[in-house]
């Protein structure tokens, strides 16, 4: 087995992803931070690299259309989008997750409009949440590649059946290099396998009718039952899928991802590439001489809840830092993470809620080291505080400039006309 | 090849492939179509449907298809039957099937779907130059909801939200020459009142590859305000007021498969439906009669 190290961007290794999982169709349609991906794949195609159709669709609507009836006609297919395509397509991304035909669609996270911007926070993925897709979210280059081979492995095993979502951050991870060990391509056809699409098709010889209408609630619940077992059958199915992984290519992942969490008092709790900078604020307060460690999900649907539970038992205090804004109410990784340690006695007692990251907007280490401070300060005294939204004294004069320039120009206009 | 085996009305089929006791509407014109269709056709069809009174066909665990049927949303049937069409073909190239494995993609959607929230998909499936036929059922308006306005509801037509005595304001949207703008290798309006022009069509359709049209005026009795025995009667009257031109473009021209010899008034149309009532009572509305008559007139005054 030979493999390759490569410099690549995150798009570029979901690009390399798709090929190495023997994608045979692609639905595609561009927006940013997600394109270098589909004209990646595109060129390969064009110039025989690859042995795929893809196809640009009008809109990710019709995209996600044609990427569910493609996978339920029994041929393996992948695509990918971002933030505003994946709401516009979202009718269909809750629609397909029923049809129970497997593909894996990459995100490259990106804020959501109002205002319209361009770089990333989790609030696009995270409208996806109940949809019944499955998600895994990455941390680095090297992981979204990863991710794509075990999200066809996982989307296409009989007791699962569902469609993937690999989300990757946008810019940060996107179009940011790393280097990437790409597997050798046999050990990659070999670990992903043939699809066996077993009864998902459509043949003359087994006519078949596929995402019926139900009447009624009772058959109505028990399809959306099924999805919802189906979903935490892919608890177990991730485990056995990255053991395998593992002996064949030495990368170990687990459901979720732990930093110098063992003896630690304190922990981060963050998923994404900014979990990366969370990590190297670990680092710098355990020099300080702070028992604090991260806990970061990679899967996120299904919810690995007895795994966090255990990995955070007997600590003191928790900082969730949600790169995402539910509003009226707060972080959105913050409650689930609240409704799965509630009522369990070793559960830390100590739950704070900040937002961080909205649009792109970096988290500096030092405001790490504030959150850890407030965290054990809130810890020593038992006393939870009211969710913090990180934004520095400094941001807010700047706004404050660009307001002032904004008054200055309406007079003046005003005083024209 | 062009031969059609469709000479005269004993040449239809005498058995129907559809199967019976779906809970359409009793005299639906749609349904009566669409089995006329499907006869031709056959069963090695996959139909893609988009949501519509035609949903409710397959509601598990039946369907009156022996073929296959996918639901997919209101706005994105054609995109199902891309992706559908597109996998069988990589199936076939790749031997991972056999060509007696493969089907035909059918799209069926109502006017709601084809005239408005699904006609951008349907606009770039003919870009890519999709090998499908589309099959739209017109009952000129949101039927499965109770018939509201949709852009395919016709001048002067009451419906549940155009209740005032001058009915719908807008007019209704010439689908048959948008699609036909495209160019796509063939656009056809039909009617279940005239099943052997539907025929004729359907199996012109069938023989050819690219993207293909069916509008097939759907009668409803429930939207349109008849007795359901009179489905084909009013059918019937569509064609010979020339309210309903029987036509198809092909070969880049548009060839008039019906042309009424002596048009009757359409007025005689327009009586034969609740819909049109209040242009007659409580009292007659000659305006607007004339109104729609003319515009009928005017459009056959250029059909040579």
């Amino acid at each position: 087995m030979t493999s390759e190290r490569k410099l690549l961007t995150g798009n570029g290794a979901a690009a390399w992803g798709a090929r190495l999982a023997g994608a045979d169709y692609i639905p595609a349609f561009p927006i940013t931070p997600q394109t270098e991906i589909i004209e990646t794949l595109s060129r390969w195609i064009d110039h025989g690299d690859m042995a795929a159709k893809l196809v640009i669709l009008e809109s990710e609507h019709s995209m996600i259309t044609a990427a569910g009836a493609a996978a339920s006609t029994g041929v393996r297919t992948f695509t990918a989008t971002s933030s505003q395509g994946l709401l516009y397509g979202m009718e269909m991304i809750y629609t397909v997750a029923g049809w129970r035909a497997p593909f894996v669609l990459v995100n490259v996270s990106r804020a959501l409009a109002s205002p319209v911007t361009l770089e990333p926070d989790h609030n696009d993925v995270l409208a996806a949440r109940d949809s019944g897709f499955l998600q895994i979210h990455c941390a680095t280059c090297q992981e979204v590649l990863d991710a794509t081979l075990i999200a066809y492995r996982l989307g296409e095993d009989p007791r699962v059946r569902l469609p993937v979502i690999v989300n990757e951050d946008g810019f940060y991870l996107s179009f940011t290099r790393e280097p990437v060990t790409l597997p050798d391509s046999n050990a990659a056809k070999e670990f992903v396998g043939e699809f066996d699409a077993g009864n998902i098709q459509f043949r003359a010889s087994s006519p078949t009718s596929q995402a019926v209408a139900v009447l009624g609630g009772s058959p109505y619940s028990y399809f959306r039952y099924e999805n919802h077992l189906a979903a935490e059958n892919a608890l177990t199915v991730f485990d056995e899928i990255c053991t395998e992984f593992a002996q064949r290519f030495d990368r170990h992942y687990d459901a979720i991802e732990s930093y110098q969490l063992e003896d630690a008092d304190y922990a981060f709790f963050m998923m994404g590439c900014f979990a990366t900078k969370a990590k190297a604020a670990v680092d710098s307060l355990r020099e300080a001489g702070w028992r604090i460690g991260l806990l970061q999900p990679r899967l996120l649907r299904p919810y690995p809840a007895e795994k966090i539970r255990q990995a955070l038992a007997g600590k003191k205090g928790v900082a969730v830092i949600d790169q995402n804004l539910s509003m009226g109410k707060g972080g959105i990784l913050h409650s689930e993470l609240a409704s799965i340690l509630y009522g369990h006695l070793d559960a830390p007692s100590i739950l704070c809620s900040f937002i961080g990251g909205l649009g792109g907007r970096d988290i500096a280490p030092e405001e790490f080291f504030e959150i850890a401070k407030l965290l054990k300060q809130a810890a020593d005294i038992g006393i939870t505080p009211a969710p913090r939204l990180i934004y520095t004294a400094d941001e807010l004069r700047q706004i404050r400039k660009l307001q002032a320039i904004a008054q200055v120009e309406r007079t003046e206009l005003n005083n024209k006309s | 090849m062009n031969e059609t085996r469709f000479k005269r009305i004993k040449d239809l089929p005498s058995t129907h492939l559809l199967g019976t006791g779906t809970p359409m509407c009793a005299g639906c014109g749609g349904l009566q179509a669409i089995n006329d269709i499907y006869d031709v056709l056959g069963e090695k069809t996959v139909f893609i449907n988009a949501a519509g009174c035609m949903t409710l066909l397959s509601i598990y665990p039946f369907t009156p298809f022996r073929g296959s049927w996918l639901y997919t949303a209101m706005a994105s049937a054609p995109a199902g039957a891309q992706g559908v069409r597109d996998a069988l073909d990589i199936l076939l190239e790749k031997k991972k099937i056999t060509p007696d494995e493969n089907l035909t993609t059918v799209v069926l959607t109502g006017d709601g779907s084809a005239y408005g929230m699904g006609l951008s998909a349907t606009s770039a499936a003919i870009d890519r130059n999709l090998d499908f036929l589309y099959i739209c059922y017109d009952n000129e308006g949101y039927g499965n909801t109770g018939q509201q306005s949709s852009s395919a509801t016709p001048h002067g037509a009451r419906t549940s939200t155009s209740t005032g005595s001058l009915g719908y304001p807008g007019f209704k949207k010439d689908l048959f020459a948008i699609w036909a703008a495209h160019k796509p290798a063939y656009v056809a309006t039909v009617i279940g009142a005239e099943p052997l022009d539907l025929a004729r069509k359907i199996e012109k359709a069938a023989r050819m590859t690219g993207p293909r049209f069916i509008i097939s005026l759907a009668p409803c009795p429930t939207g349109w305000g008849f007795d359901p025995k009179d489905t084909s009667y009013v059918g019937n009257l569509a064609v010979k007021s020339g309210v309903w031109p029987l036509k198809e473009y092909i070969d880049g021209k548009v060839v008039h498969t019906k042309t009424p010899a002596i048009r009757v008034p359409v007025e005689d149309y327009l009586l034969s439906q609740g819909r049109f009532s209040h242009l007659f009572e409580p009292t007659r509305n000659d305006g607007l009669i004339n109104e729609i008559q003319n515009k009928v007139d005017a459009y056959w005054a250029d059909i040579t």
